[in-house]
């Protein structure tokens, strides 16, 4: 008897283990690809969500297979820095910040900006409305909230933009949420307009038992400040650019696909956003809706066409990442970043031979407008 | 991650001393006293809720105990009813019960597939030094310092070599990146249990054996490795502990998108606006825990007949 059931617990025990080796199999999507693609990974800076909404939507609607690519999507966790898995050789190109990626260039990496997809600065600094702080004049001496791992320089540089003293500051690490800043421990919280920024006003105010409306904070944004930085941009591997043909030809293909993605975006947000939703975001369709039309924003209209770097833009960011110091007395960089840190040649090129198949600029975009629910959901 | 890893290792401790059941009510206590514990959990929760200040209690800078709004700790009630209610607005959504236990079990496998390598590994170390004098005496601070390393700058390399990874058409999926990151956590108590319990057996009984003219492996077989189950099972729960925070730890470190780890970052990023949902995946991992334990357990059960000395 006692033998029986040991051995029926024996069965049972493997059939689960089987079962649960098979069910972490099921996760493998095959790899391989079509042999006359060229396949390319792109690496992005966090979990899939509508900021990178252009490149799913290019996946989505075949845009990267008619350019003859076969791309891969690899998101990003918490440990994963873009620019040193692209550093590593590990994918093609990355999506990052451009002030990360001058430290990362600073310390050694060769990498070139070859598509500044956002044109704007996305972060906020956001305080309640009665707190007294409406500009980065009124920082020192108050708690600034921030994401830290790079996330922190534009408050630097806005600060010493003003010629105001960082040391004054205290900078506390800001979680996933903006708890701290509802319950009172930032005065000032790190928000970036398409997604934080929205958490709040997706939150009930327990004092009126509604959301919080826009009317209940002052918000800061760097955009209008000497501090503002370029922000998602697309890197390449400037060593393999310059001696490997066939990278660079694959360059120009993949921008153009990813100019498509992104007109496909502006032009159909609500399809964007749930291209995003199925692509494995976890927010609710309206956080979605939200997120992708505040990206739109940031991207269009695009003045010399999506993607080109501004010189001017560029140089104010060199300058402010050059001018920031930290709360610790740190520099972002103590020089300026080699002539191959950006490269306007890759995208110029894929925005000619679209011609006139896309709108490139989007001068007549139009934002729409989002209702944000409870809880994002 | 502790929480976890002490809830996991709970219930398999009481599982281990259960004796042969007999009656109802015998077979009936164990998930009585479960319920029971699970009730006094929700009762403290709530009635630490009830009672303390809403600022929590703050002695100089420091807040010694937390704070007790519903956005920093929300009503049992709500956060039951969470589970029930849809993951998200989107037509056709399944329950936020269904999503996390979807994840769970995604994440139970890789778990799984990591303490499997970690045992195997773990035992194979544990004979070769038992073996071999000079072995232990090289090997074993090495294995001390490998779980030194912290998962931090442990995972983007591991995630980085299989990337590279390519044989014919066959390409290192990301789930095998993470369950070789849980291996990496499991092999180590494993490995330290396993060779005490190949050292534990009785002199005498090793001299019988070598007056029988008896071979090491043979000795091995018939002596080492039955005297090592008492050591070997604390050790194998110990590794499945380390298997599911392994698991969930790298999954959020490597960017992994199907697992419970994921749920847990992404939900903590809308607990502002729905403090309810970011505490289910919180007990999907602690679910995933004490399956893991429970495991465990019954691979006890299979090896009775080699726990005669041990103390319960």
């Amino acid at each position: 008897m006692l033998r029986s059931v040991r051995r029926s617990i024996a069965l049972a025990t493997a059939v689960v283990a089987s079962s649960a080796f098979l069910t972490a199999c099921g996760g493998d999507d095959g790899g391989g690809g079509d042999g006359d693609l060229t396949e390319v990974k792109l690496q992005l800076q966090w979990l899939p969500q509508a900021q990178f909404a252009g490149y799913y939507a290019a996946v989505d609607q075949g845009f990267f297979e008619e350019e003859g690519l076969d791309v891969e999507i690899i998101p990003s966790g918490g440990d994963i820095v873009p620019q040193d898995a692209l550093a590593n050789g590990d994918v093609d190109y990355a999506i990052a910040w451009v002030p990360k990626v001058l430290g990362s260039i600073e310390q050694g990496a060769n990498l070139t900006n070859i598509a500044q997809i956002f044109q704007r600065s996305g972060t906020l600094q956001v305080a309640w409305a009665d707190s007294g702080i409406e500009s980065v004049a009124d920082f020192e001496g108050k708690k600034i909230g921030s994401w830290g791992f790079g996330n922190e320089w534009e408050i630097f540089a806005a600060m010493a933009a003003e010629g105001l003293d960082s040391s004054t500051v205290e900078i506390v690490t800001q979680d996933f949420n903006m708890n701290a800043f509802l319950q009172g421990d930032i005065d000032a919280a790190q928000a970036m307009t398409y997604n934080e920024y929205a958490q709040l006003l997706e939150t009930v105010n327990p004092d009126t038992d509604e959301l919080y409306t826009p009317e209940d904070f002052n918000v800061i944004a760097y955009e209008d400040t000497e501090g503002a930085m370029l922000q998602d941009a697309i890197w390449a591997d400037t060593e393999r650019l310059s001696s490997d043909d066939e990278y660079a030809e694959t360059t120009v293909a993949f921008l153009k696909a990813v100019i498509k993605g992104w007109a496909y975006a502006r032009d159909n947000v609500e399809s964007a956003a749930e291209i995003t939703v199925a692509a494995g975001s976890s927010w609710g369709p309206s956080h979605e809706l939200w997120m992708a039309n505040e990206t739109n924003k940031l991207i269009w209209p695009a003045d010399n066409g999506i993607g080109v770097i501004d010189e001017e833009a560029w140089n104010r960011t060199v300058d402010g990442a050059l001018a920031a110091v930290n709360e610790q007395g740190q520099n972002l960089i103590t020089a300026e970043p080699p002539e191959t840190a950006y490269d306007n040649t890759y995208i110029e090129d894929a925005i000619e031979e679209l011609g006139d198949e896309v709108d490139t600029t989007g001068a007549d975009f139009t934002p729409t407008e989002v209702t944000l629910t409870e809880g994002g959901n | 991650m502790t929480s976890t890893a002490m809830t996991a290792a709970a219930p398999g401790a009481a599982g281990l001393r259960s004796r042969p059941l007999d009656g109802v009510g015998a077979r009936l206590r164990a998930p009585l006293q479960g319920m029971l514990g699970l009730l006094a959990v929700a009762a403290l929760w709530e009635g630490y809720k009830a009672l303390a200040p809403e600022d929590g209690v703050v002695i100089g800078e420091t807040r010694v105990l937390p704070r007790t709004s519903d956005l920093a700790m929300p009503h049992v009630w709500d956060m039951v009813a969470r589970l029930g209610e849809p993951t998200t607005s989107l037509p056709g959504a399944v329950p936020l019960w269904r999503t996390v236990a979807d994840a769970a079990l995604v994440s139970l496998g890789i778990a799984a597939v990591g303490w499997l390598v970690g045992t195997a590994v773990g035992l194979g170390l544990a004979v070769l030094m038992a073996r071999l004098r000079i072995v232990e005496l090289g090997l074993l601070p090495w294995i001390v310092l490998s779980q030194t390393v912290p998962l931090i700058a442990f995972a983007p390399v591991v995630r980085s070599w299989g990337a590279r990874i390519e044989i014919g058409g066959w390409e290192w999926p990301p789930w095998l990146s993470v369950a070789l990151i849980a291996s990496y956590l499991a092999f180590f108590p494993v490995a330290i249990g396993a060779l005490r319990g190949l050292q534990s057996h009785s002199a005498i009984h090793a001299d019988l054996m070598h007056s029988y003219a008896s071979g090491w492996w043979s000795t091995l077989r018939r002596v080492r490795l039955p005297s090592a189950v008492p050591y070997l099972l604390p050790a194998l729960r110990l590794g499945a502990a380390s298997a599911v925070v392994g698991t969930v730890v790298a999954e959020v470190s490597t960017g992994f998108l199907d697992g419970i780890g994921r749920l847990l970052v992404s939900y903590a990023g809308q607990a502002s606006g729905d403090p309810a949902k970011a505490w289910a995946p919180i007990f999907g991992a602690v679910a995933l825990g004490l399956v893991a334990a429970m495991f465990v357990t019954l691979i006890g059960v299979l090896l009775r007949p080699y726990r005669r000395g041990e103390a319960t």
